[in-house]
């Protein structure tokens, strides 16, 4: 294993969380948070001094880099940024436990947006800033941004596509053109562009510039952490319709955009993944609204029916994590067509957690494909994809990573089971860490939190949440010993 | 510049690789998923599944923005039909097509504009000619030729008994009593450029500039014997066989080389031997040969070749599709005191492993070709200034370019030791008219000279002007 240029970007990735410390550091200092300020410049500091030193220790890096080193690099450097990013939260005393600061990180970059904070409005600016700020670059991942930054691929970069791979969601992650480098540019470019429209159409509304600023961050990168304790319901309809229509867009595949740029929608509207995901979600809102009127919720007005069940189906599907309503209180159909939603996810290549439309796409083809077998076992039939043929061995991965999925749900479901809470909390609670919702139903519904958990649930809900933003693979394999042996 | 390479084999990979490193965005297309699956990690270019020479492949390989198509893949007819399709659907594509079938290399020539084809590469006729060149010329490992074969950078090894061993570059020239300059060596594996105290050792492999006419007395000086070129073995029936054998025999009648050839080649022509393993094979080369003795029989059997008169040749020429083969077949001939052994090496790259068995020649039609597509690649970047000739040296760790200097390039007329050139770069020759000039810091160029360089740094010199620090 390349642990030299392993090293090397994990450095790299360092300087670039210090840098994207600042805007907190002028928050704080802003708003005379002295303390907090300080302990940002802390964090800074730390993460500049540790990226020193490996970049001191890893010169002469040798060429070399395969597709393992990239898992490992992307794993351990996701862990790192983690835990270089709790300092502020911890160092300022806004987050006394450790592990809580470290929840609180995971949960924002990983874009889940699951909290432990008791009082959101108590939070220092600066502080929430860099809470929503690390769900907007976890949202399209941190390697991505490095790789538009900095040429780290030197002569022969065609090794950067190990990290793509690893960091991007989805069972076939290419490139949008030939050079990584301008790949990862335009990805970020579309993801700013968006953001951006995001934040005017917010601010336009009653939203503080600060308040739109964060709420756009959070609903760009799919990650939910709000400004307020009780998400978005305090806000107005609008902004609420706006939030909706804006996770349903950051839960599309980014190649969509590229494409209607490039002027080929028509290749879009084709796309498989694309109608599925959408016919997914108009689908869940239509039966949700219904539920709703036939029991007679918020005083029987269809608009609002039908504005509360959209953004929870959009907030869940594209597994943002806002909410508008205590969508625990809901009928009992209402919810198990949400805990669906969580499972299935957004699209690939999107900032979405979960399956991915696409895998379920594969999955459901393949089985079909496997049930016609049974009846004539001597057919031989190709799985189509937007009319291409899909590899054998992608059809393979994505049923390894459905058992994988499976089984670290099912450990980990168990281990939460060990604190005294229902089943319904534990099942929902690892559900909704895994695909990186945030808020599941009952004592993790969206009105409570996680802050009451033990310290064990935390930190299995810590690796859930890890494990479910990089699919499972990077940060399994850092626990497979065939890793680290030394062929 | 953005640039489509149709089939990702050998050639396509190599070629993926170099141009990548060149900042072009570069996409290659294979129809076999599990070869671009292997290179998807490996350069920074984007990979297509599909047929080629399918419009809806090409579309969506992105033909239409495409500047240069490559067409490598493994059959002459995809490769025409790929360069046809794309340019019909892109008029303003430059395209270059490998065709390596001896039938069509005719006819693929005069209708280049039916087929829409810019340039045609023939790897295997190519490695022909260098070997041709190398039989010529027995003691050198390798020979590249500039300004239309005038100036030449050939290969040399220090060996325990060669007169350059254990001398310094200065004192090369009263050895060699002819004006030569060494312009790189590889040792232990590694390509560095001397200066004037480096001391030569056994092993090296250098890298010497000098003008083709002075070549004879450098071998004469070197104490290399020049035997003259009788009998030629060639082992295996491929293409780059056919292409040998037939340029061997016409050279009695063909011959524009100057001064020592005429000593070296008898007017009367070259026994030229064939060897093969398939009786059909044999058959259909010696119908299309006739001058040619061919014997059919497997060359891996070291008696075989004993009896067929191995010890007898003046050179061995092993062309088999096996490189393993080809390696065994000269390390008889080397055993055997063969004067010139020189290998094809399809796959295996030219490294420090194979140069430790001291072989001989080592023949790669894919860096052969690749070169030739490389420079089409720079001339179509610099539409002035480039590079009229250039060859990889060193085991691809140098570039000699050639380049005709025009009202464009800089600091005409004024002594190289006054001016600042990069590092690694050397400006190893300079040719005026008729007068070639090994040049020193006294030495100048001027309009109209064509000037030959060495780089053996990372940066590519894609025009004269690249070369000024």
């Amino acid at each position: 294993m390349n642990y030299r240029m392993i090293g090397r970007i994990n450095a790299f990735l360092l300087i670039l969380e210090a840098f994207f410390m600042i805007p907190s550091v002028i928050y704080c200092f802003y708003d005379h948070d002295r303390w907090v300020g300080y302990s940002f410049l802390i964090g800074m500091g730390v993460c500049l001094a540790v990226a020193g030193l490996l970049l001191i220790l890893t010169r002469h890096a040798p060429a070399g880099f395969y597709a393992k080193d990239g898992f490992v690099c992307v794993g351990f450097g996701w862990i790192l940024i983690c835990l270089f990013g709790c300092t502020p939260y911890w160092l300022s005393g806004q987050l006394p436990q450790f592990i809580d600061a470290l929840f609180e990180t995971v949960s924002g970059f990983t874009t889940t947006g699951s909290s432990v904070v008791p009082a959101v409005e108590s939070l220092s600016r600066g502080v929430n800033y860099w809470r929503c700020f690390t769900n907007w670059l976890g949202g399209m991942g941190v390697l991505v941004f490095l790789l538009a930054l900095a040429p780290i691929g030197g002569e022969n970069g065609g090794y950067t596509m190990h990290l793509l791979r690893a960091e991007s969601p989805g069972p076939n992650v290419g490139k949008l053109v030939p050079k990584m480098r301008r790949t990862a540019a335009i990805l970020y470019l579309i993801y700013i562009l968006l953001t951006f429209l995001d934040f005017l159409f917010l601010v336009v509304g009653e939203m503080s510039a600060y308040e739109a600023l964060c709420t756009s961050f959070a609903t760009a990168g799919t990650g939910g952490f709000g400004v307020k304790n009780d998400s978005l319901a305090g806000f107005s309809s609008y902004s609420q319709n706006v939030c909706t229509v804006f996770m349903m867009l950051f839960g599309v595949n980014f190649s969509c955009y590229y494409l209607i740029l490039i002027r080929k929608v028509k290749n879009v509207l084709k796309d498989e993944e694309f109608r599925l995901y959408w016919g997914i979600a108009i689908g869940s809102v239509g039966a949700i609204t219904l539920n709703l009127m036939l029991n007679k919720f918020y005083q029987g007005s269809f608009w609002d029916t039908l504005r509360h069940s959209s953004f929870q189906v959009s907030s869940i599907m594209t597994t943002t994590g806002f909410a508008t309503t205590d969508f625990d209180a809901w009928p009992t159909f209402s919810k198990v067509i949400l805990v669906c939603l969580m499972v299935i996810g957004a699209c690939a290549g999107s900032t979405g957690g979960g399956i991915k439309c696409a895998r379920l796409l594969l999955i459901l083809k393949g089985l079909r494909r496997n049930i016609r077998q049974l009846l004539h076992p001597n057919r031989v039939e190709v799985v189509h994809i937007n009319g291409n043929a899909v590899d054998e061995g992608i059809l393979a991965n994505t049923n390894a990573y459905l058992a994988a999925y499976a089984a670290i749900l099912v450990v980990s479901f168990i281990l939460v089971s060990i604190d005294h809470i229902t089943v319904t909390t534990s099942l929902t609670a690892v559900l909704a860490c895994m695909n990186n919702i945030g808020p599941g139903l009952e004592q993790v519904g969206p009105s409570a939190n996680y802050a009451g958990l033990s310290i064990l649930s935390k930190s299995v809900l810590i690796l859930d949440m890890l494990a479910g933003r990089l699919e499972i693979f990077p940060i399994l394999i850092l626990f497979s010993r065939g890793t680290w042996k030394r062929y | 510049m953005k640039i489509l390479i149709a089939g990702d084999g050998k050639l396509g990979e190599t070629l993926a690789k170099q141009l990548s490193v060149e900042k072009h965005d570069v996409t290659v297309v294979d129809s076999n998923p599990s070869v671009l699956e292997t290179d998807v990690g490996r350069y920074d270019v984007m990979y297509v599944q599909g047929n080629c020479a399918t419009m809806e492949t090409l579309r969506q390989a992105g033909v239409e923005q495409a500047n240069l198509l490559i067409a490598v893949t493994g059959s002459d007819e995809v490769n025409l039909l790929c360069c046809t399709t794309a340019h019909w659907i892109n008029p303003h594509l430059h395209t270059i097509a490998r065709i390596r079938n001896p039938e069509y290399v005719e006819q693929t020539y005069a209708m280049r504009d039916a087929f829409a084809i810019s340039m045609i590469v023939n790897p295997d006729q190519q490695a022909a000619a260098e070997i041709e060149r190398l039989i010529k010329y027995p003691g050198f490992l390798k020979r590249e030729s500039f300004a239309k074969g005038r100036m030449e950078i050939v290969e040399l090894r220090i060996d325990a008994d060669s007169k350059l061993r254990d001398v310094t570059l200065n004192s090369l020239n009263s050895i060699v009593k002819c004006k030569v300059l060494v312009c790189a060596v590889v040792r232990e594996g590694n390509a560095v450029t001397p200066d004037g105290n480096f001391i030569l050792r056994e092993g090296d492999r250098i890298f010497v500039t000098a003008p083709t006419d002075t070549l004879s007395v450098l071998l004469k000086n070197l104490g290399i014997i020049t035997r003259r070129v009788e009998r030629v073995m060639i082992v295996g029936g491929g293409k780059v066989s056919y292409y040998l054998a037939q340029a061997l025999q016409k050279h009695a009648t063909e011959d524009r080389d100057t001064g020592i050839l005429k000593r070296v080649l008898p007017r009367s022509g070259i026994d030229v031997q064939l060897v093969d393993i398939d009786p059909e094979r044999c058959r259909s080369i010696a119908d299309q040969l006739p001058g040619i003795q061919v014997v059919c029989g497997d060359a891996s059997s070291l008696s075989f070749l004993e009896s067929i008169g191995l010890a007898q040749s003046s050179a061995l020429v092993a062309l088999t599709g096996l490189d393993e083969l080809n390696m065994v077949i000269a390390l008889y001939g080397k055993n055997h005191n063969v004067p010139q052994v020189i290998a094809k090496m399809s796959r295996i790259e030219n490294s420090q492993v194979i140069d430790n068995l001291s072989i001989g020649s080592m023949i790669s039609p894919r860096s052969l070709c690749c070169n030739t597509i490389i420079r089409y690649v720079r001339a179509m970047q610099n539409q002035t200034g480039a590079a009229v000739t250039m060859h990889t040296i060193a085991d691809g760790n140098a570039e000699a370019i050639e380049f005709s200097i025009d009202q464009s390039a800089m600091h005409c007329n004024v002594p190289l030791k006054k001016l600042k050139i990069r590092e690694n770069v050397l400006i190893v020759g300079i040719i005026r008219g008729q007068y070639i000039e090994i040049p020193n810091g006294d030495s100048h160029y001027e309009v109209g000279d064509s000037v030959v360089i060495v780089s053996s740094g990372n940066q590519i010199i894609g025009q004269f002007n690249d070369i000024f620090a």
